[in-house]
């Protein structure tokens, strides 16, 4: 962000709020527009995780990357896409990120540094650890931010890669985002460690459990991180822990959780969190009303122009499967 | 035999259900099979039933499900492993293909792996390119490994049944677009052994072969071309591997005009073994060249209208089968 110091300016709160507000609404509106048979296929909603995703990739430079997951829509928009492209993408159009080919769990913004997200569990993991390597050795300063659930936590390709990183110091921040569940799938029961940034240890590199839905905490404990390995000294694993209020994806009756767990963490939002605390900073609601009016202009202007794309055609899709 | 009408998802549900109640080692394991009841419902139920030492939900983890079941299997047990999508299939193939397949023989015999490995491939849901693939020709390669396929529920629940009284590894092929199709089961226990094609209809003017998803589409295309006066002879293998070449014989010395219909890209598909084998061995009973219809050369792609484009439908393999004929 502005400072380098790492101190936030208020008007840095500010962006900070915009975006996770922006990510709630994308969230919200695909929802509908999947309801009415606009989206198909599935898609899976970051709803109620949007610190993690803001405070994170407020810590990187505009020239970082980062790499995604299939919850990744937030990831994207933290990162600074153009959600009209993202908005088109979810609605296979030609004037998709991926031009209609690659869909929700796709989505890759490699201008903005967005390696992409990606449908296999745990693959960013070492293709994160493998642009952190070609980040090292092109000397170009840039960092690497690394997006994982708990779950891909527990793929061999974790393991791989977060050694490999920690040998070779690559400049790469390895942040998981703890949602309680893969799936249906505990923490609780997925883990025999209390914390999953314990593992850390067990690599040689320091790991920090945090309050993920603290989009300040997100952005402090990543700022220093991601100097760490700017600075040559390799990674770090920052384990935040959040909630995923809705269904895994689109086909989840979610027998798996109670409804009073699912409330709960609702009343722990993270965007009403930064509201409160951007009250006390004297942020007249005036002001928090315009952001969030903006935001929803510019979401329905994103869905008007989807709507209004062309499809992508078999012809040029042949194209692109060679370069 | 007494028959109903159930899904295809219950059907391999069915089989699962009757295999474990009659062998204590069986047990399956998978990622969210329990509870939840896997991705596509097929284990539903199965957790309250047997509980979870037998339906066990392990962690995002295909090299240890498809391992840990090969392990199982070395020391007596009858695991049925779920990979839930088939493109993750690539994850815990090292598990499959260096281990499951070749250890009967490089332990000179010595020891047995009778596991399954099921798992939903296919497109037309909209899932892209990573939930979409259908690689059954890869484990098709491998000697020691079995690929089943079915495409009706009767099909799948008999197939099932034998692939888990084999003591062979074996990939069970099912398709995401056919869990929701219903067919005749009987109520009485039945097995189908594997390595066995069945002919869904009989006719005498060119020999359709196909397996899975392709099948109702080809029975669907043969009723558009009865009513142009074309009689297909339409051919489910089942089980790619070991492959039913007699069936096929006999069939191609018929009709005398072949054309194998399969979902995933063209090139270096399960077609070309088929296609082969007949150019080879039938060679002298063939009015025409033996035809490809495959998927195009690409990934699944998001956008609904190409990815059903890129994998055959009824129009095509009618317009494919009149060209071949005429
Ligand atoms: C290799 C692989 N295995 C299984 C899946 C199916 N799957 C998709 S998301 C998911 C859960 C992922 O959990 P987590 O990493 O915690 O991310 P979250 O969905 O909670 O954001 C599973 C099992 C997959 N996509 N890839
Ligand atoms: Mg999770």
């Amino acid at each position: 962000m502005r400072g380098d110091d790492g101190v936030l300016a208020l008007e840095d709160k500010l962006e900070m709020y915009r975006k996770m507000y922006l990510i709630r609404v994308f969230e919200e509106r695909a929802e509908e527009l999947y309801m009415e048979g606009k989206i198909w296929g599935t898609f899976h909603l970051y709803v109620g995780e949007e610190a993690v995703a803001v405070g994170a990739c407020s810590a990187l430079r505009t020239d970082d990357y980062i790499t995604s997951t299939h919850r990744g829509h937030g990831h994207c928009i933290a990162k600074g896409a153009d959600i009209k492209r993202m908005m088109a993408e979810l609605l296979a159009k030609d004037t998709g990120y991926c031009r209609g080919l690659g869909g929700s769990m796709h989505i890759a913004d490699v201008e903005k540094g967005n390696l992409g997200a990606t449908g296999i569990v745990g693959s960013g993991i070492p293709i994160a650890t493998g642009a952190a390597l070609g980040c090292k050795l092109q000397k170009n300063d840039k960092v690497v931010l690394c997006f994982f659930g708990d779950g891909a936590a527990n793929t061999g390709a974790f393991h791989e890669s977060v050694n490999m990183a920690a040998i070779f110091r690559l400049p790469v921040v390895f942040v998981c985002e703890n949602n309680m569940y893969a799936m249906s799938f505990s923490v609780k029961k997925a883990f025999a460690l209390p914390d999953i940034a314990e593992r850390a240890k067990g690599y040689g590199i320091p790991g920090v459990s945090i309050d993920g839905n603290n989009v300040l905490e997100v952005y402090e404990t990543t700022k220093v991180a991601v100097e760490r390995a700017r600075q040559g000294e390799g990674p770090t694993f920052i384990e935040a822990r959040t909630y995923r209020w809705k269904g895994h994806s689109k086909s989840d009756r979610q027998a798996y959780r109670t409804k009073e767990e699912v409330r709960e963490w609702m009343n722990r939002d993270p965007i009403k969190f930064l509201e409160k605390y951007l009250r006390e900073e004297k942020v007249k609601d005036e002001e928090l009303e315009n952001i969030k009016k903006q935001v929803e202009r510019e979401i329905e202007e994103a869905i008007e122009f989807a709507l209004k794309s062309p499809e992508p055609t078999l012809e040029e899709a042949r194209r692109l499967v060679y370069a | 035999m007494p028959s109903r009408e159930i899904t295809y998802a219950e059907a391999l549900r069915e089989a699962m259900r009757e295999e474990m109640k009659k062998d204590s080692q069986v047990f399956l394991l998978g990622e969210d099979i329990g509870v939840y009841g896997g991705a596509f419902g097929v284990t539903q139920g199965l957790i309250e039933e047997f509980g979870p030492e037998r339906v066990i939900d392990t962690p995002i983890s295909e090299i240890a499900i498809i391992g840990g079941a090969v392990g199982a299997a070395l020391v007596g047990m009858r695991p049925v492993a779920e990979i839930m999508f088939f493109d993750f299939m690539t994850i815990g193939s090292d598990q499959l293909v260096n281990q499951a397949a070749k250890i009967r023989f490089m332990f000179g015999g010595k020891a047995k792996v009778p596991m399954v490995v099921r798992s939903p491939a296919g497109s037309g849901t909209g899932a892209a390119g990573h939930h979409s693939g259908s690689l059954e020709s890869w484990f098709t390669h491998i000697p020691g490994l079995k690929v089943v396929a079915p495409s009706t529920p009767y099909d799948a629940k008999g197939l099932l049944k034998s692939a888990i009284r084999d003591d062979n590894p074996l990939v069970f092929v099912e398709h995401k677009l056919l869990y929701k199709t219903k067919g005749q089961v009987p109520e009485e226990e039945y097995y189908i052994p594997i390595g066995k094609a069945d002919v869904k209809k009989e006719g005498k003017d060119i020999t359709v072969i196909g397996y899975s998803i392709m099948i109702p589409r080809v029975l669907e295309a043969s009723q558009i071309l009865a009513g142009e006066g074309i009689d297909v002879e339409v051919i489910d293998i089942r089980s790619l591997r070991p492959l039913d070449t007699e069936t096929i014989a006999s069939s191609v010395k018929k009709t005398n005009r072949v054309i194998v219909v399969y979902e995933p890209p063209r090139f270096g598909g399960f077609g070309a073994e088929i296609s082969s084998w007949v150019g080879e061995e039938l060679f002298d009973y063939l009015d025409a060249p033996v035809v490809r219809l495959g998927g195009e050369e690409m990934p699944p792609p998001y956008n609904p209208n190409l990815e059903r484009k890129i994998v055959p439908q009824v129009e095509d393999i009618v317009r494919e089968i009149k060209k071949l004929v005429r």
